[in-house]
């Protein structure tokens, strides 16, 4: 049995936000479905009393003084967008007509 | 050809100090050098001929006004293309980020400048930083010096090619799991990957944020060691960034004495699917360092022998979440919007072209980890396989004061070989991985060349986290040895030694 299906795979790109031709994702719901199988492996040795470990270092929450600093200019801000218009980045319609 | 190219970084620094050469000389022998040679190489994406002048003009003025200047001052630089440069365009060797030049410098960046590093230009690099041969460039892949027919390493493969074709005395790179030490490693370079939070995250572009560490590369310990020393240290925009002082890895690698010390040989990062040749150089610098009066012994990681299945859940995960950014809103490419087209579609259409594979697959490899369902399973077990690795590192470091394996089990392999097959492409960083899920230090550093191909060997030597200096102390005192034995640099001994 397939660690992965390709309909799973194409679900997953589109919660990607991913538009991927059928061919891309034929070639990587194979691809997946062997990393899937070998990574695994971590099923094998994980145990329900050891704890998990997200992160290198005990993290915790880190404040700065309340001190109002400078930061990008509107024109800083704005010089990688890909559209701008009256000093804001231009967007496609993000809302449909109907709402 | 320029004689100054030949120095090491700590001997030009001294020359432009002392006035027998100037910043602008050392940069424009440098460039002269990537014009020579980086159309066989292609080391970098971006070369700042006008800018790097300018800066070491500036370099040049500053010492001439009486300014006490570092000992890089007026070094030379390559930044991998990942590093935020707010003069230069940083794309991460993606096409989604194609001409883009960010706002504000990297922590790193901002440090280096300030230390008078004159920056040569942006080197190429696995996209996003995922990947273990440099291929995965939408800009084509980087040559390795020793044979032009084979990988540089990955992902920090630009930064490691320049420096070994002598395009570069100092390169920056980021480690997330090996992206330093195995391209270091397979050009027979130094390269380090500090503790984590030990060098500054800030205006890095993020792959895994858990475990992405900038660090140096370098022709020797000691320059490898002056790069790191200059840009590491606490940064309050950094929220993971450590509030401790910086390790003295300067020190360690003058001092170079490692005669008491204990080393501990990891019996599971060898044996089975790794090279003879690779082997028979680790055995080698094993003995050596019995002969430098340290005290070996063998240890047992078993945990490790989980740490790459685990890595390729967690970095997945967490590069799905960070690259969820490339919404082809704010910056970078976008793709379809002629008027049609919501928002959601045009991004979708952006990220699907503007991305590689490699990146694909761990965006939706990591999606599929973090979904409900499967999270426990995969994501879940993962963490827990990282508690057992720090648990291995704790209980070996009870016996010893420093971890040897080889750095990589294979020297470079052919460009294209791996390329279809990401599973063996994964099996570079068999070794390097589980120093990064612990938040460990370690370092690469050349123990000499396959029998088999010729090609460069690493050492690699991990130390707990903050002792940063025990790697470079190790370094040093093996690359002196080796230095005497073979009568000079490794490096020498490439096709494009100077």
């Amino acid at each position: 049995m397939s660690a992965i299906t390709r309909d799973e795979v194409a679900h997953l790109a589109r919660l990607s936000r991913l538009a991927l031709p059928e061919d891309e994702l034929d070639q990587l719901a194979a691809q997946l479905d062997v990393i899937i199988s070998a990574v695994a492996k971590v099923q094998e040795v994980a145990k329900g009393d050891i704890p998990p470990t997200s992160h290198a270092l005990p993290l915790t929450n880190v404040y700065r003084p309340d001190e109002a600093v400078p930061g990008l200019t509107p024109d800083q801000a704005l010089a990688g967008a890909p559209a701008v218009e009256d000093g804001r980045f231009r967007v496609p319609q993000i809302l449909g007509e109907e709402e | 050809m320029s004689e100054l190219i030949r120095l090491t970084a700590a001997e030009l620094g001294a020359a432009i100090a002392s006035g027998e050469t100037s910043a602008v000389e050392a940069a424009q022998a440098y460039l002269d050098r990537i014009d020579a040679v980086d159309g066989e190489v292609n080391a970098f994406l971006h070369v700042a001929t006008e800018g790097a002048l300018e800066q070491a003009r500036a370099v040049d003025a500053r010492r001439a006004a009486g300014e006490d200047l570092g000992p890089l001052a007026g070094v030379p630089v390559a930044h991998k293309d990942v590093f935020s440069t707010k003069d230069m365009p940083t794309t991460a060797a993606s096409r989604i980020l194609e001409g883009w030049q960010p706002p504000y410098d990297a922590t790193v960046t901002a440090r280096l400048r300030d230390a008078g590093l004159v920056i040569l230009g942006k080197t190429n690099m696995d996209e996003f930083a995922m990947g273990s041969s440099t291929e995965n460039s939408a800009y084509g892949p980087t040559r390795n010096p020793w044979d032009l027919d084979r990988v540089p390493g990955g992902s920090s493969g630009g930064s490691s090619a320049a420096v070994a074709a002598f395009e570069a005395p100092l390169a920056t790179g980021t480690d997330t799991g090996g992206s330093i030490r195995q391209p270091a490693a397979v050009c027979g370079l130094v390269g380090a990957k500090p503790t984590y939070g030990g060098s500054s995250r800030y205006g890095l572009i993020a792959f895994a944020s858990s475990l992405d560490t900038p660090g140096p590369f370098a022709r020797n310990v000691l320059d490898a060691a002056l790069l790191h020393e200059a840009f590491s240290g606490h940064d309050p925009r950094d929220s993971t960034s450590v509030d401790a002082p910086v390790p003295r890895v300067v020190e360690a690698a003058k001092r170079a004495d490692i005669a008491g010390m204990r080393v501990g040989i990891v019996r599971e990062l060898s044996g089975e699917g790794y090279q003879a040749g690779v082997l028979e150089r680790f055995h080698e610098a094993v003995e050596l360092l019995e002969s430098l009066g340290a005290k070996v012994v063998e240890v047992s990681c078993p945990s490790f022998a989980t740490a790459l299945p685990a890595y390729y859940l967690i970095a997945p995960s967490e590069c799905s979440s960070n690259l969820a950014r490339f919404d082809a809103m704010r910056y970078g490419l976008r793709v379809g919007d002629d008027g049609t087209r919501g928002a959601e579609e045009v991004m979708s259409l952006t990220r699907a072209e503007g991305f590689g594979p490699e990146v694909k697959r761990r965006i939706i490899l990591g999606t599929y980890a973090l979904s409900s369902g499967y999270y426990d399973a995969y994501y879940g077990s993962a963490q827990q396989v990282r508690t057992l690795i720090k648990r291995d590192y704790d209980a070996a470091f009870e016996q010893v004061d420093v971890l040897v394996s080889p750095t990589t089990p294979t020297t470079a392999f052919p460009i294209g070989e791996r390329a279809d097959d990401p599973m063996a492409m994964y099996l570079a960083d068999l070794c390097t991985i589980p120093t990064n899920l612990a938040g460990n230090a370690a370092l690469s550093v050349p123990c000499g060349l396959a029998a088999e191909d010729g090609l460069p060997v690493g050492l690699q030597v991990m130390a707990p986290a903050l002792a940063d200096d025990r790697t470079y102390l190790v370094g040093a005192a093996v690359e002196a040895a080796l230095k005497d034995r073979w009568g000079g640099d490794l490096l020498s001994r490439s096709a494009f030694a100077v």
